[in-house]
Order: C-alpha cells, then structure tokens, then sequence
C-alpha cells in the first residue's frame, strides 16, 4: 500500500514485427471510424455507415473520380517526395508551397510569353526547364544561408512562401484578362500552345507517369546511391559527416536543388498539365500537407504512396459528402481531423507501450 | 489486449445496431415531379458555387436555384449542389462529374470559372453549360455554353437613390454640410462589373443629391472579410458619411454597424446582422434565369448565348427598405425612379448626367469581346447614353467618371 505503482507507464517496445505495427494501425482506423461515428450520428442525426459509402463513392464512384483521386494524389504524392531528401538530412524544408508556386509562375510565364513564337515541343522543354530552375533558385537561396551562415532553413522557407505568393499575385494582375478580373483564365485555350500532350483520351495520365517515375528514382536515390547515403549521414549526425569527409554544406545545397527542382515539377504539372492558368492558390496547401504525408511515411517514398492517398482519398470524400448530403465541406474536414490524430497517434503506440499495474506486480 | 479487443467490437456492434435504427425511412419521392410542359425532356440540372452558405454571393445563388426548383418541381434526385468548387481545374473535374451523374444543365456561379465551364462544353456537346457573370458566350461560338447577368446596374442605381435621400436626410439634420457629402465604397476588382456596379451607384446618389461626392477603395478578391472590413473602417475615418459594398463578406456592413456608418448593401438583406445601419440591398434574382434555362433544356428550345435579366424579368430586385434608417419617403422615391426606369424615361448611364476629366461624352469604344491586349471594340454610347448590359450580359462599362475618387487601383 505504501509502495504505490502508478496505474500504468510507458516503456519503450522492442522492434514490433510488422504485422503487429500494421495491426496497431488497423485498430487506430477502425477506433477512429467509430468515433467519427459518433460524431457523425451526434452533430448531424445522419447514418454514418451512409456517410462512410458515400465517402467511398466519392474516391472510386465513376472512372473520373478515380482519374481525379489519382491526379491529386500524383500532385501530393510529388510535392511529398520533393521535401523527403532535404527532411531526411534534418533540413526542414517547409517552403515546398512557394516552391510550387514559383515553378508555377515560371511555367506560366514561357506559355504566356512565348505560346505564339517558339514551336510546341521548344516551348515544353522552355517549361520543363524554368519551372525545375525556378523551383530549385527559390529552394537553393535558404540553402545557401543555412550552409554558409547556419541560418533557420524552417524560419526562411516558410517566408520564402509568402515572397512567392506575393510574386504571383503580381504577375496575374500584369497578365489579368479582362482588365481588373483579378484573373488570368485558361492560357493559350484556343491554341493550346504550351500544354503538356494528352496521352490517348487520359488526361491525367501523363502526371501519374511522371510521378510515379519520379517516385521510383526517389527510392532509389534515397536508399541505393552515395548522395542518399551522404543525406542520412548529415542527418544522423553533422559531426560525423564532417569526420568522414562529407562537405555538408555542398551536401545541404544539393540536396534543396533537387527538392526544389521536383516542386517546380508539380509547379510545372499544375500549370502545363492540368489547370493552364496560374493562381495563388494553385498549389492549395500541399506543400503544407506534403510535410506530413512525408512524416506519416517515415521518409519511405513507397509508403508515401498509401499516405498521399488516404489524404486525398478522405479529401475527395468529403467533397463528396458535402453535396450528397447538405453539410457543409467542413464537417469532412472534421472527420479527416479525426481519422489523423488516430492515425498519428498510432504511432506512438507502434514505438511504446502502456504498461499496466498488474502485469508490472507480476513481472515484479 | 483481449479486454480491450472485446470493448472495442462492443462498440462496434453496438453502434451498427444504433446506425441500423438511426437510419431515416427512405421512402422514395411520392409525387412524381409535376412537368410544366407535358412530354418534356426531364431536366437534371447541377450547380457549381465558388463558396458555401457564407458567402452572400454564393447564398444569393443557392436560394435563386432553391426557389427555381421548387417553382419547377423538381425532385431531389433531379439538381445536385456542389459547394467550395475553386476557379480552376477542379471546375472542370465537378463539370464532368456532374454530367456523368446525368445532368442535363450544368451552371456555374463564379467569373474565373468560365474557361473551365468553355473546356467541359466542348466536350459534351449534348449538354447545356451556363455561367453567371462570363463574358465569352458571344465569341466562342459554342452552342451549348451561355452567358447570363442581370441590368443590376438599374437596382445599384435605385439603391444609390435610397443612399442619396439618405445623405440628404443628414445634411438637413445638420450633420455635415452639402460639401461634406461623400460616400465610401469597396470593391472587390478594378474589373468593368466593380465599374459599372459603383458607378451607377452613384449616379443614384447623385441624381438626388447633386453634390455627392465617392471614394472607392479595392481589396483585390471577391471574399476577404479582414480586408473588407479594413476598407470599409478607413474609409469611415476619411469621413465618408455612408457605405455601400461590392463583395461578398460581411465585412463591410458589420464595420458599419460597429461604426454606426448607414449601409447599402449588396446580393441580399443584412438587416437581421446590421440593423442600425442597413437601408436596403440589391441584388440579382437568378431564379427567373433558372427557370428559364431549364424549360428552355424541357421544351428543346435553345438557350441564348447571353441572357440579360432586367427589373422586368423580376431579376433585378431590392429588399425591403429598413424604415428605421432610410430617409423618409425613400420608397415612395424609389417606386417613382424604378417607374421612370421601366418607362425609359430615366436612363442609369445617361451621358448628360456624368463627365470624364471634366467633358462630357459622345462616343466610347468598349472593350466588349474579351482578348488579352483589352482592345476597345464596340461602340457603347448610342443616342446619348451608355448602353450596358446589350452588347453582352457581363456589363463593360468601365469609365472612370469624375466625382469619384479611386483610393487604390492596384487590383
């Protein structure tokens, strides 16, 4: 009585074996649909195993909406492997949505300037080419501080954002049609000079592919050549890197080149594939998201895969339960909150766990 | 673990159990819809809105389609709403999808929204596409894409002559003198609609106080509360002695009642949020437009490439005046200027009643057709007034007329 346990405490696991973190993981999904649930039948008196159809329907309902769930998840899914690299050298890259959004500007800019005077297969290699510049610049200046002068890469990235936004809301108001709108409309709609080719009648194939190459080349990269080796050494530890005779700031500022030249890619994917128009919000958060599809994921180009899309699936959902049923695309929004926090906080169980008092009596 | 395996599939059953009874009896539709016009092609119609609810805008649109539904009998299978739809490819994606759920009609709320409602058209040519606000129906050649606006500058106009008696009522009670007559107004763009919409506002104004003067400031977007409101305080405290607004928070009527400014507002009543201060709205009524594209979908007819509703077509229209603020005798006033309106006796933008840098106009090219160099084409000012809204539905006038005063033009 005098020697009181707590209740429980947390210790550290051993190494789970896979199917145990997965079953830890499959828990955490089927507890968060339950709350959801109750949230669901609470606040809007709706059956929610309907809602859970409908969200289903929203993602894989007709061929189209599964075109669009893969179109989006290409477009996170290459967002996330752009900051990987610089994540995995502790680089905390949170500047990928002006990233995006300067490769973008830069890709709008050449079918804007040049769509009636080069031919089209120059103007897309014009595009191809700026827009990995653009990006690769806006991610290679905090770069270049942080290896000279050590300075805070989370702090300068994310300003590096607002500076992109800002440029892009200028530049529509210079290339604005009509005067005023505020809005540059569809580039090049009658010419469609500058527009990335349309495989067969898919058309967003073509991102998909190009995504999912880059998504290849990533895992490889990261897990299989010297400059993926030299990444995780500077990330486990600068000193180290330094006592093997790893140059880390070259290392830091190579490895924000290509993370950024890849967000110019979604910038260019975006812009030359997809909507042919330039806004602010056209990058809408996902460089924000990408940073934790990447986290989710372990830094594990793969696994990125199956988190980009539970995102995207469950974004998609909502839409869908939105129009189905009157609410308002918030209230997805806020099963999406719950479905995470669950899913993140599964983690947490996967690397510890809750030691009760009475198993703790009997070890003792 | 076991323990809490078993609570958890507990939970589980319990709530399927719950669900299964919670379940609302889904009897299908009982009456079928009733068709206006017998052995008519079923209309399914899909609306796509920049925002939802919160916008006064979008709100606008979603109780004129609501009110067309109702008046057309359409059941619940036969319009979908999609809500939060951005101006860009996501447009197109919910064009598409809504054709693939077997919509017939496809509308779209928003101005960016048009080139992507052009792209969808062009792939289904079987289906109707119409855009509120666009400019590019008459160019583009497409039968099955249509513009529609509304002659709003008649309604801004009679809102401006509530506005002026207002200021007059003022003057009278000593307030401020004739000379300090000035009225503030936010905008969203430097684009013709925001032109157009102010202007005729003040020529409202001005038509019953002659000495009125504006200024206008702009927040470069459509929906930006914050901004709104900062527009709508600075231009309080420039002495601006009445507000009125064109986007869509409501930033600029809830400074006014925090300020204790008189309000004119925009696409609907604000008068259960402000009602110290709101005098009266105007705003487009799409439900006529609704209903008319989707008999015309029913009966095979063709859609006009533009569709301009007036004050007859009852799509332009004012809310209730707030007798508690309004100046005596302002809807008396009003009946008799809409009169003069619907008689053609008073015209809005009647060349005689404005100048530009001092001069009065005979002749002014609009930019009518929509090319990226904003090349003037179209003469507007026929027999001595400027003719809105005939050319094209999207207004175009976008004169800057002395007397107002533009703050910042930066958007």
């Amino acid at each position: 009585m005098h020697n009181k346990t707590p209740l429980f405490h947390i210790a550290k696991r051993k190494e789970l074996p896979w199917y145990g973190a997965w079953a830890i993981r499959a828990i955490a999904v089927l507890l968060a649909l339950v709350v959801c649930a109750i949230v669901t039948t609470a606040l809007t008196g709706e059956n929610p195993v309907e809602i859970y159809k409908t969200i289903w329907k929203g993602a894989f309902g007709t061929p189209r909406k599964i075109w669009i769930l893969c179109q989006n998840l290409a477009i996170l899914l290459c967002i996330s492997l752009a900051v990987t690299p610089a994540f995995r050298m502790r680089f905390w890259n949170i500047g990928a949505e002006g990233q995006v959004l300067i490769g973008g500007l830069a890709t709008a800019a050449c079918m804007i300037l040049f769509g009636d005077k080069v031919p089209n297969a120059v103007l897309i290699v014009m595009m191809i080419i700026a827009s990995c510049v653009a990006g690769a610049i806006w991610a290679g200046i905090p770069a270049i501080f942080k290896a000279k002068w050590n300075t805070n890469e989370t702090l300068f990235t994310l300003m590096m954002n607002y500076v992109a936004t800002q440029l892009v809301a200028f530049f529509v108001i210079v290339w604005e049609v009509p005067k005023g709108a505020g809005k540059i409309g569809i580039i090049n709609q009658s010419t469609e000079a500058g527009w990335l080719p349309q495989i067969g009648s898919y058309k967003y194939l073509l991102n998909i592919i190009v995504v999912a190459v880059i998504t290849i080349f990533m895992y490889f990269y990261l897990s299989r050549s010297k400059h993926g080796y030299e990444i995780a050494v500077v990330g486990e530890s600068e000193r180290t890197a330094r006592y093997v005779g790893i140059k880390v700031g070259r290392v830091i500022v190579r490895t924000m080149l290509l993370s950024g030249a890849i967000c110019g890619i979604a910038g260019l994917l975006l812009v030359g594939g997809t909507d042919h128009t330039i806004t602010t919000t056209i990058a809408g958060g996902r460089g924000f998201t990408a940073v934790m599809v990447s986290w989710l994921a372990k830094f594990n180009p793969f696994t990125m895969v199956f988190t980009s899309f539970l995102l995207v699936f469950l974004d998609r959902g909502a839409s869908e339960i939105s129009t189905n049923f009157g609410l308002n695309h918030a209230f997805g929004d806020i099963l999406t909150g719950i479905i995470l926090f669950f899913i993140i906080g599964s983690e947490f169980f996967i690397s510890y766990e809750l030691k009760f008092r009475k198993s703790a009596k009997k070890e003792g | 673990m076991k323990k809490f395996l078993s609570i958890a599939l507990a939970l589980v059953m319990s709530l399927s159990l719950l669900t299964a009874c919670g379940s609302k009896n889904q009897t299908p539709a009982e009456t079928p819809a009733e068709t206006p016009v017998e052995e008519s092609t079923p209309v399914k119609i899909g609306f796509i809105f920049l925002h939802d609810e919160n916008s006064t805008y979008d709100l606008n649109f979603m109780n004129g389609a609501k009110e067309a539904i109702a008046a057309m009998g359409l059941s619940d299978d036969q319009y979908v709403m999609r809500t939060n739809i951005p101006e860009g490819q996501e447009c197109y994606d919910a064009a598409c999808e809504l054709v693939d759920a077997g919509c017939n009609i496809v509308f779209a709320d928003s101005f960016g929204h048009e080139d992507y409602m052009i792209q969808a058209a062009k792939e289904f040519p079987e289906v109707q596409f119409c855009h509120a606000t666009g400019t590019k129906a008459h160019t583009e050649g497409l039968s099955n894409y249509h513009n529609a606006f509304a002659s709003i500058y008649e309604g801004r106009f009679l809102a401006g002559v509530a506005a002026g008696m207002k200021l007059n009522e003022m003057i009278e009670a000593g307030q401020f003198s004739a000379d300090e007559a000035k009225m503030g107004y936010v905008g969203a763009f430097t684009y013709a609609e925001v032109i157009s919409g102010y202007t005729s506002f003040y020529l409202g104004a001005k038509s019953v106080c002659p000495t009125v003067t504006m200024d206008v400031t702009f927040t470069g977007s459509w929906y930006d509360e914050t901004a709104e409101k900062e527009g709508a305080n600075k231009l309080i405290s420039n002495g601006c002695k009445l507000i009125s607004q064109h986007a869509d928070s409501m930033g600029a009527p809830t400074a006014c009642e925090t300020a204790g400014v008189p309000d004119v507002s925009y696409n609907g009543s604000t008068i259960s949020a402000c009602p110290n201060t709101f005098i009266v709205s105007s705003r487009i009524n799409w439900a006529p437009y609704f209903q008319f594209i989707m008999e015309c979908v029913a009966e095979g007819k063709e859609i006009p490439a533009d569709w301009t509703g007036t004050i007859e077509t009852g799509s332009v229209v004012l809310t209730d005046v707030n007798e508690a603020v309004a100046a005596e005798g302002t809807v008396a006033k009003m009946d008799e200027v809409k009169a003069g309106l619907q008689n053609g006796s008073i015209k809005v933008f009647d060349a005689t009643t404005f100048t530009v840098g001092g001069e009065a106009l005979s002749s002014y090219m609009a930019d009518v057709d929509t090319d990226a160099a904003y090349t003037p084409d179209t003469e507007a000012i026929v027999d001595g007034a400027f003719h809105e809204s005939e050319m094209r539905s999207a207004p175009y006038f976008d004169l800057q007329i002395d007397g107002i005063n533009l703050l910042d033009t930066s958007f």
